[in-house]
């Protein structure tokens, strides 16, 4: 048993460190943000290039580092802490995952090495106008035709769908209900009768988009694995991605939680810093209290994740994602929003500004917090483990 | 980052579970989930005869170097030992205190003849230590302490003079550890010296306090020129020694600790799985969020117990205390909601309450002893954030 960063997951961190320092000022994500693309092509292609972070945890027989989610959870807690506009998160969290947890090998041969070079950008959509997360969420359909298959629906909420390249879609069949007959399906987003639309967020650093398919026709190789059942592997890439956007969460709720540390350390009230003062210490005491509490929780679920993308990784943990995903989310959202929240607070009057850059965390902490279930969501999955089983698990 | 135990670990598991199953039966079997927090005055004769028992089976102070009894177990087999003794229910420890505070302190700061002198009792489970830190004057504030040392030229010993609080089994145990001033002159954590002291004698003694369980775990020590048999260390060293103490358990009980947690929390599931109260959407989200909040304290402890060669670790260690105090006094408050009405009505007259009443009650005093919660939001500000230190009175 060892819980701690190995010393080359430490240099990966010391690394993205130095890089994001450097390219996702505030100035950076500003100018990023007010784009209806999102990022700044440059800072992408050296993300691609000099980091070659999207090949992180692709396999090498992809063309990929062949790291793993423990090294991918290091990067996001930077870039949470960075605030990084960037195709990122949509590319590898939802993408790579959805293609190494349902890709069929020809499907994986023909992207993976594509992202690994930072060819291609990708996302994952699959919830409809019900802004629902679970399978209900999937509203699309499909029909079997003789050349392949015929989608039609609305999706919601696309991170950065307005931008991908690579489409990765849930789609039901129709008539079917619930879990129960959905599919995934992997096509360009140049597709005939694909249309997209950019949706204006109130956190500007992470695009959304809509997406129409109004009789979009693929062929049979656009169709993922859906083994036993496609929902069951889409939960699986919707959990990584929870553990994902909770390592994004935890980078955030450190960062909050030490500008407003330094910030109380310099502004003085009443002839003395604010820093001395019992009430904004003991506040400041809670929010470290999280933000360590988050980290334990993303490294553990990052450790799941490893297993259940590793060849022969160990069963026991691999049946604890769900939960693993879900406590990590449940908690990291809270924590993100308490620490944001209080950051405004410590800044006073100047963390109401635009100017400062406390409310562009404290909308990433909601906007992370609602995509892909907020606490009160994951809290009922767990419930739902504890209480609604016979057995309950320890 | 690795979260399986090593083969060889797991053997030890084994091993040691296996040891447990044929040994906490029979006449211990009354035993079991008995003793802990809330519950340390109940069966003290045959928890006291458990710990024989342990160290006739090797089982006590396995984290002891070697030389002087112990296993030298690594953290991960105290941490694996810690977790199976709960797992099973394993009575609390009578002999805590010597194993885990006095022996490591005197290993660290006796004299050979000390060592001699007190290790074995400890290590046979023989001898029973209680610790002398807290005074009425000296709570949160343990530098406050006003109990005296003289030295007693013609014996060449030690008197104390004073008194001590929140002792909990003052009136079982052979030995106590006592701070106390040897310098009369001296202020807050100057001037102290770290003494121990026989209580069977006429100058020592000892009253239960009741508390708001009804119960009395806890006792007043009060010391009337009580000698000394020996000081460790030298006077003016108190302070160092006593804060050396503290840190020696190195927080690897506290998984033992969650283990206990974890029963409680099994037993309030359980109890809302009967009633009715897992339908309710309120204290589902409650449960789930006690269940969360459990285990992300075990990662945390792993992170605080894995080798500390990150800065980041202190930190874990850090918000700790304030992290489990305040997650059971929640679940104490959980426990009584789930039960509904239930939760008002007692096991018996005139006063027997339940475990679980037993366990709320005593919950209030988590967030209050081994430093209050607003302690510890001082100590993780000043040490941990940087920010500025208190003015001391």
């Amino acid at each position: 048993m060892d819980f701690a960063l190995t010393e080359e997951q430490e240099m990966i961190r010391e690394s993205a460190e130095n890089f994001l320092a450097d390219v996702s000022t505030s100035a950076a994500v500003r100018e990023a943000m007010q784009t209806e693309q999102g990022y700044d092509q440059q800072v992408w292609r050296r993300i691609c290039e000099e980091m070659v972070w999207p090949a992180i945890h692709i396999p090498e027989i992809y063309g990929g580092m062949g790291l793993g989610y423990v090294e991918l959870a290091v990067l996001l807690e930077k870039m949470g802490k960075y605030l990084l506009c960037s195709p990122y998160f949509s590319t590898v969290c939802l993408g790579v995952n959805a293609l190494l947890i349902a890709g069929t090998k020809q499907q994986k041969g023909d992207y993976l090495p594509k992202i690994a070079e930072g060819q291609l950008t990708a996302t994952l959509a699959y919830t409809g106008i019900n802004g629902r997360w679970d399978a209900h969420g999937v509203q699309a359909t499909y029909q079997k035709t003789d050349a392949g298959y015929l989608l039609n629906g609305q999706f919601r909420f696309v991170p950065d769908g307005h931008t991908a390249e690579l489409l990765i879609v849930a789609a039901r069949e129709e008539g079917s209900q619930g879990e129960q007959g959905v599919a995934l399906f992997a096509l360009s987003a140049e597709v005939q009768g694909v249309t997209r639309q950019w949706l204006p967020t109130m956190d500007q650093t992470r695009k959304q988009a809509e997406i129409n398919f109004a009789a979009v026709s693929v062929d049979d190789s656009a169709l993922m694995i859906n083994a036993d059942s496609g929902w069951s592997k889409l939960s699986s890439i919707i959990q990584l991605a929870q553990v994902a956007i909770a390592a994004e969460q935890m980078g955030g709720a450190q960062q909050t939680l030490d500008m407003a540390v330094d910030y109380t350390q310099e502004r003085e009230q009443f002839g003395r810093k604010i820093a001395s003062y019992q009430a904004i210490k003991h506040k400041a005491a809670d929010m470290m209290l999280k933000a360590e509490v988050a980290r334990s929780a993303v490294y553990f679920a990052a450790c799941v994740g490893q297993e259940v993308l590793a060849e022969q990784g160990d069963a026991e943990l691999i049946d604890d994602l769900p939960q693993a995903a879900s406590m990590a989310k449940a908690y990291c959202s809270d924590a993100f929003f308490f620490n944001a929240g209080n950051g405004i607070q410590f800044f006073g009057g100047v963390g109401f500004t635009w100017e400062y850059d406390c409310h562009l965390y404290f909308k990433r902490a909601k906007s992370t917090e609602t995509f892909l279930g907020n606490a009160s969501y994951h809290r009922e999955l767990i419930a739902k483990q504890l209480l609604d089983t016979d057995g309950g698990l320890s | 980052m690795k979260l399986q135990f090593s083969a060889e670990d797991e053997l030890f598991r084994a091993e040691f579970s296996a040891w447990l199953a044929d040994n906490l039966t029979g006449e211990f079997e009354v035993i079991r989930y008995r003793g802990g927090p809330g519950d340390e005055h109940m069966y003290p004769s045959e928890r006291h005869q458990w710990e024989k028992k342990m160290a006739a089976g090797g089982w006590t102070c396995i984290g002891w170097p070697k030389a002087y009894g112990g296993k030298d177990a690594s953290i991960e087999q105290q941490v694996i030992f810690h977790e199976e003794y709960a797992r099973v229910g394993g009575p609390g420890r009578m002999g805590h205190i010597g194993e885990g505070l006095t022996g490591p302190t005197i290993i660290a700061y006796g004299s050979e003849e000390q060592k001699q002198k007190y290790l074995p009792g400890i290590l046979d489970g023989t001898e029973l230590w209680c610790q002398g830190y807290s005074e009425p004057s000296a709570g949160s504030d343990l530098a406050a302490v006003k109990t005296k040392a003289v030295l007693d030229e013609g014996l060449n010993k030690w008197r104390i003079s004073g008194q001590k609080v929140w002792t909990s089994l003052a009136h079982e145990s052979d030995w106590c550890f006592v701070v106390a001033r040897t310098d009369p002159q001296s202020q807050r954590h100057k001037g102290l010296g770290f003494f121990l002291v026989k209580m069977d004698q006429p100058g020592v003694e000892v009253r239960p306090i009741e508390q708001l369980t009804g119960t009395s775990e806890f006792n007043e020590v009060f010391f009337d020129e009580a000698v000394a048999e020996d000081i460790l260390g030298k006077p003016g060293e108190g302070w160092t020694i006593a804060m050396a103490l503290l840190g020696f358990e190195r927080g690897v009980s506290t998984l033992g600790q969650q283990m206990l947690f974890q029963n409680e929390l099994d037993t309030i599931v359980h109890v809302a799985k009967d009633n009715g109260a897992s339908q309710d959407p309120a204290l589902r989200q409650r449960i789930a969020e006690a269940h969360t909040g459990l285990r992300l304290m075990r990662y945390n402890a792993m992170r605080m117990l894995s080798d500390p060669t990150s800065g980041d670790l202190d930190k874990s260690a850090l918000v700790y205390k304030l992290h489990w105090a305040s997650w059971h006094r929640n679940l104490g408050k959980l426990a009584m909601d789930v039960l509904g009405p239930e939760s008002e009505i007692c096991a018996s007259g005139p006063y027997e309450l339940t475990r679980l009443q037993s366990m709320y009650l005593f919950t209030r005093s988590d967030t209050i002893y081994g430093g209050t919660n607003q302690v510890q939001r001082n100590i993780i500000a000043e040490r941990g954030l940087g920010m500025p230190r208190e003015a001391k009175g």
